[in-house]
């Protein structure tokens, strides 16, 4: 095995700049996609414990189709085949007109997709809340909304956060998919400095390295939100 | 919309087809490989040997925090150089795939294990089956058995991450539709036909995880 090492590589202005550049957009991707994916997955989440059957059925068909098709086939279905598919003048916008396409298109695709994953971890976490809440909230006379409102999202929405930190990380991770539509982000950069310098090694490690800070800092910040949302009384890691 | 065209995936199909059955055997092959590598992973990790506990450890959490596709552009730089020689890209992303998916695979069987009850591995010691005997024999067809569903769905998982391999032009399923969609200009039907066929495949799966976790409940 022949290797010439130079880890100085790293700190050359051009390539130190492409790692940075690249850490912005990972992170950038990854907490856009992380909003849009809480809203759909709590949405449609909560969509597939409500009593009206058409409503289940349009929430559980959503997380079928999201979950069962790879993020990367979205990805291009997104970006290479929604603008032919839409009306002329919207498909010629989101072609030309479009500021960062690659970049909505991402956070878009990555949203959606981790929202199927979220609903199905909220959905576990309102049925895990005991039937009898639910009963005794509509023995005091509440709607369903009601029910919702006042009983079951905030037990619910307080249990679900260790499951969350998992899928917290694996957006971040998975936010390394856009660079298959021509996003510089942070495997591509490091891939592209190992094309120049033959430093396949130095690059490839750096970007493991800021990965592995990435998801040390998100684990502790979701522990963080673990301990303040932990409801009292509830088996917890510390009881 | 009105000029879907049909007739490029029926006269591509044959060329599709190669491409699914190598994501398929990349499949079969990356499952086989990770639950065997996670198995022992996951042994180590519980062994209560120090420093054994701390590399199986050190190699999970390694694994787990970073995206796939850098763990495969990795190995299609290290296997080659490591090797000596090229060994052609199926064997780089099948090495890439088994390393990886090990580290999932392990803490599945960690739960496994953890799920079998402590009196099965006492009854096997005071029977005199050494520490071999009781995994080979008593823990882990238990903790496999037990296991199962998740196990399937993760190989659900592990069959849409091969798509993955897009990124170094293997020429799986996804490879090949692309190419298609690109050579023939027909992006909009080749994409929907490549999410429809995943979709068929992995929802089936799934159905299979529902029916065997029902089965198993009863």
């Amino acid at each position: 095995m022949e290797y010439n090492w130079n880890w100085s590589i790293l700190f050359e202005e051009q390539y130190l700049n492409w790692l940075i550049s690249g850490f912005g957009w990972t992170v950038s991707v990854a907490l856009s996609a992380w909003c849009i994916a809480i809203v759909i997955g709590a949405l449609v989440g909560v969509g597939k414990t409500v009593p009206n059957k058409v409503i289940r059925g349009i929430c559980a068909t959503y997380v079928e189709i999201f979950r069962n098709v790879p993020l990367l086939v979205q990805m291009f279905i997104w970006y290479f085949a929604v603008p032919e598919m839409l009306p002329d003048d919207w498909g010629r916008w989101m072609k030309r007109d479009m500021p960062n396409p690659e970049f909505v298109t991402a956070v878009v695709a990555l949203g959606l997709y981790t929202a199927s994953r979220i609903a199905e971890q909220v959905r576990a976490g309102i049925e895990t809340v005991p039937p009898g809440l639910t009963a005794a909230a509509t023995a005091h006379g509440l709607s369903v909304g009601q029910t919702y409102r006042y009983v079951l999202l905030p037990i619910s929405f307080r249990m679900i956060v260790p499951p969350l930190t998992s899928e917290f990380l694996t957006v971040f991770k998975n936010s390394s998919l856009a660079l298959t539509i021509g996003l510089l982000e942070l495997t591509a950069q490091s891939q592209q400095i190992a094309e120049y310098t033959f430093q396949g090694f130095e690059a490839f490690t750096a970007a493991t390295v800021i990965y592995v800070c990435i998801a040390l800092v998100a684990t502790v910040l979701m522990q963080l939100l673990e301990k303040y949302t932990r409801i009292p009384g509830y088996v917890g890691k510390e009881g | 919309m009105a000029d879907f065209d049909f007739n490029v995936i029926w006269s591509s199909l044959p060329f599709l087809w190669q491409g699914l059955q190598l994501s398929l055997w990349l499949t079969f092959l990356s499952i086989i490989g990770g639950i065997v590598l996670g198995t022992l992973l996951a042994l180590a990790r519980l062994s209560g040997i120090l420093p054994l506990s701390l590399i199986a450890a050190t190699y999970v959490n390694l694994i787990r925090s970073v995206p796939l596709i850098l763990v495969i552009f990795w190995f299609f730089f290290l296997v080659p150089l490591a090797i000596g020689r090229p060994i052609g890209s199926f064997y780089s992303a099948l090495i890439a795939f088994v390393l990886f998916e090990a580290a999932y695979y392990s803490e599945i069987m960690r739960a496994g294990i953890q799920s079998v009850k402590q009196g099965q591995v006492h009854a096997g010691q005071s029977t005199g089956l050494n520490y071999w005997q009781i995994q080979r024999y008593v823990v882990l067809p238990q903790a496999f058995r037990n296991m199962i569903p998740i196990l399937v769905t993760q190989g659900i998982i592990l069959f849409q991450d091969t798509s993955l391999v897009f990124v170094v032009s293997l020429r799986d399923f996804m490879t090949a539709s692309s190419i298609v969609a690109r050579t023939e200009g027909r992006l909009v039907e080749m994409y929907l036909f490549a999410a429809v066929v995943y979709f068929v495949i992995c929802f089936s799966g799934s159905m299979l995880v529902r029916s065997l976790k029902s089965r198993m409940s009863t």
